[in-house]
């Protein structure tokens, strides 16, 4: 293998209760942990620009309610609440840009 | 003006219009440590065999001062020629000229030998080197795209098609290449994308440089668009050629046939595979032990390594290998391995190459991320490929044939034409300690000592159920053969399958899990 990235040295890799002596990946050492998803939680999809909030801590929100205007891809994304709760903490400003995945809102 | 006069007039023309961009623009591209388009199809096809056309097309845009700009030959040069002594057909963009962008006769020069091609049945070579869209032509130059892309796929599967990626391929310029069986990339050259580095970072903040986001390497190793990747032009053009060497010049044709020649004698096949299931070899080891002179090439070397795919020679004869590779990963199915088998597969069926599948893998890989990924839909790619391909197909099993990888691996269930095993296979629905967890899990738990329980009871199983003649016995298996008789056996069913007529209901086409 003259893969550029890849472990040249055998490990182990357990299947089905057995233990493989093998070479990995590159793409496999470098695979994603699965998180679950917290809908109380609210990140950002996609980097943009937050352009309004629209909601204030300690207010109660419903599934489906519009919590802000997210900018991004020179669309005004409306991102709304996938569950009913009262909005704990704003960890966002209008104007700020910000990456995916990010932090906006957290719901109680 | 007599007739050396007109002559000399043409061949003042010629010289002006073969000059492309001008000297300035060819020192710059050299500068790029790139060959001219025009130095490139000399270097890639037989001495003096390039005969070009269209040389005096121009483009009739009018907007945006178009009209007072003279483009030699519209940015592409296209011809036909011959690589060891075979017709092809080809076209190479010309950065030179405002950067080998594509214009409305820029596409109608590819449109048109293209359509040459795929009428005299002979491959098409196309070599990008372009900035992308023409701007100033606006919809005309989406419309040349268009009619590219859908030549592209009606030729797919008659002419063989190969994209030879030298320079940027960016925006929709990309899908012709994707549309076509072979990708070659240049390492620190070749750049491939749908929305560049600009884009990315004012669209999303995101910052990455080209040879990151889609450089040779990239496609080689981690998105598998491509599939040779060479350190220069010239070795590039060599991996063309020994390609071509491989392969039928057609649909309705064979592959042409070499010169015999046994095995190096260096690939000793006895020595390669340990008996342990669990040790780990080089399966390549194994097809250079078996092909003629033991040359194996490779296809998609860097990318999804867990599989092996290439072709090589048993008797002279094209065959194409698919292999799983326990050094890697242990030999695992996933996403991309799927991928890449089936879409390999699926090639030699189209043009008559026998398949030859060497298996030992422990199965699928286990794991969110390759669930997520949908390897349920990839994997499936592999069934459907084996199942739909009615060249020869012949299956060997080395080692390990367990679970759902048993059945995709080119099984008898799914119409191998032989299946043949070496002693050390072990073909069962999983592996003995596994299988003996879940069998004996009660009288595991209830001995004495259960450590010393689940050991007997996987060798137990081990010793009834992990060899081949269990399969054997169903007539899954059509010989247990020893590893130094592969070669032999390989052979002879290559050579009795001569006439292999497998009709398969009529239909359109299939609906493959894409």
């Amino acid at each position: 293998m003259e893969n550029s990235g890849d472990k040249k040295e055998l490990s182990v890799i357990r299947l089905w209760d057995a233990d493989y002596h093998t070479l990995l990946t590159k793409k496999y050492l470098n695979r994603k942990p699965y998180v679950p998803q917290n809908e109380k939680q609210i990140l950002s999809f996609m980097p943009g620009t937050v352009q309004k909030v629209l909601v204030q801590e300690g207010q109660q929100v419903k599934r489906g309610d519009t919590l802000l205007i997210l900018e991004s891809m020179k669309m005004m994304n409306r991102v709304r609440s996938n569950v009913d709760g009262v909005v704990k903490k704003i960890q966002v400003t209008p104007g700020e840009s910000i990456p995916k995945n990010y932090p906006m809102i957290e719901l109680e | 003006m007599d007739l050396k006069d007109k002559i000399l007039e043409l061949q003042r023309r010629r010289e002006i219009a073969a000059k492309g961009g001008g000297d300035k623009a060819i020192e710059k591209q050299l500068s790029m440590g790139k060959l001219t388009a025009r130095d490139r199809i000399n270097a890639l096809l037989d001495p003096d065999s390039f005969h070009e056309y269209d040389l005096f097309v121009q483009h009739d845009a009018k907007d945006f001062g178009m009209d007072k700009k003279e483009l030699h030959g519209d940015g592409v040069i296209v011809g036909t020629g011959t690589i060891n002594g075979r017709p092809i057909s080809i076209f190479a963009q010309d950065f030179t000229v405002v950067g080998g962008s594509l214009g409305r006769m820029h596409a109608g020069k590819i449109t048109k030998i293209m359509d040459h091609a795929l009428k005299m049945r002979m491959p098409l070579i196309g070599i990008n080197d372009s900035g992308g869209a023409r701007i100033q032509e606006g919809v005309n130059s989406l419309a040349g795209y268009g009619e590219i892309f859908f030549r592209n796929t009606l030729a797919s599967g008659v002419i063989p098609q190969i994209s030879v990626i030298l320079g940027p391929c960016a925006g929709g310029a990309v899908y012709s290449p994707a549309l076509t069986d072979w990708v070659f990339v240049v390492d620190k050259i070749s750049k491939m994308f749908i929305t560049g580095p600009e884009v990315i970072k004012s669209v999303l903040g995101e910052e990455i440089s080209q040879e990151e986001l889609g450089g040779a390497r990239v496609h080689a190793e981690i998105t598998g668009n491509a599939h040779f990747f060479a350190r220069s032009e010239q070795e590039c053009f060599e991996q063309i050629k020994k390609l071509l060497s491989f392969i039928p010049w057609n649909n309705e044709e064979k592959a042409p046939r070499a010169v015999p020649k046994p095995p190096k004698a260096e690939y000793d096949i006895e020595k390669i595979v340990p008996v342990d299931p669990k040790e780990p070899y080089d399966v390549r080891d194994v097809i250079k032990a078996i092909v003629d002179d033991s040359d194996f090439f490779e296809v998609q070397e860097l990318w999804a390594a867990n599989a092996v795919i290439g072709f090589g020679r048993i008797n002279g004869e094209t065959v194409g290998f698919v292999a799983n590779q326990p050094l890697v990963l242990a030999g695992v199915l996933d996403v991309d391995s799927s991928d890449k088998i089936a879409r390999f597969i699926r090639y030699c069926d189209a043009f008559n190459i026998p398949i030859v599948t060497l298996v030992d893998l422990p199965g699928y890989l286990p794991g969110i991320d390759q669930e997520h990924m949908g390897v349920i839909r990839h994997g499936a790619k592999i069934l459907y490929s084996y199942s739909e391909a009615t060249v020869p197909k012949i299956t060997i099993i080395l080692r390990k044939a367990y679970g759902g990888g048993y059945i995709a691996m080119g099984s008898r269930h799914l119409r191998s034409d032989f299946v043949f095993a070496w002693p050390t296979a072990e073909i069962a629905v999983m592996g003995p300690e596994g299988a003996a967890n879940i069998i004996f899990k009660k009288e595991i738990a209830e001995a004495p000592d259960p450590e010393a329980m689940r050991k007997e009871k996987v060798k137990e199983y081990t010793e009834k159920f992990a060899n081949p003649f269990v399969a054997a016995s169903k007539g899954y298996i059509d010989s247990v053969i020893a590893p130094f008789e592969t070669r032999k056996y390989i052979a002879h069913a290559i050579e009795v399958s001569v006439n292999k007529d497998a009709g398969l209901p009529r239909k359109k086409h299939g609906i493959p899990p894409f």
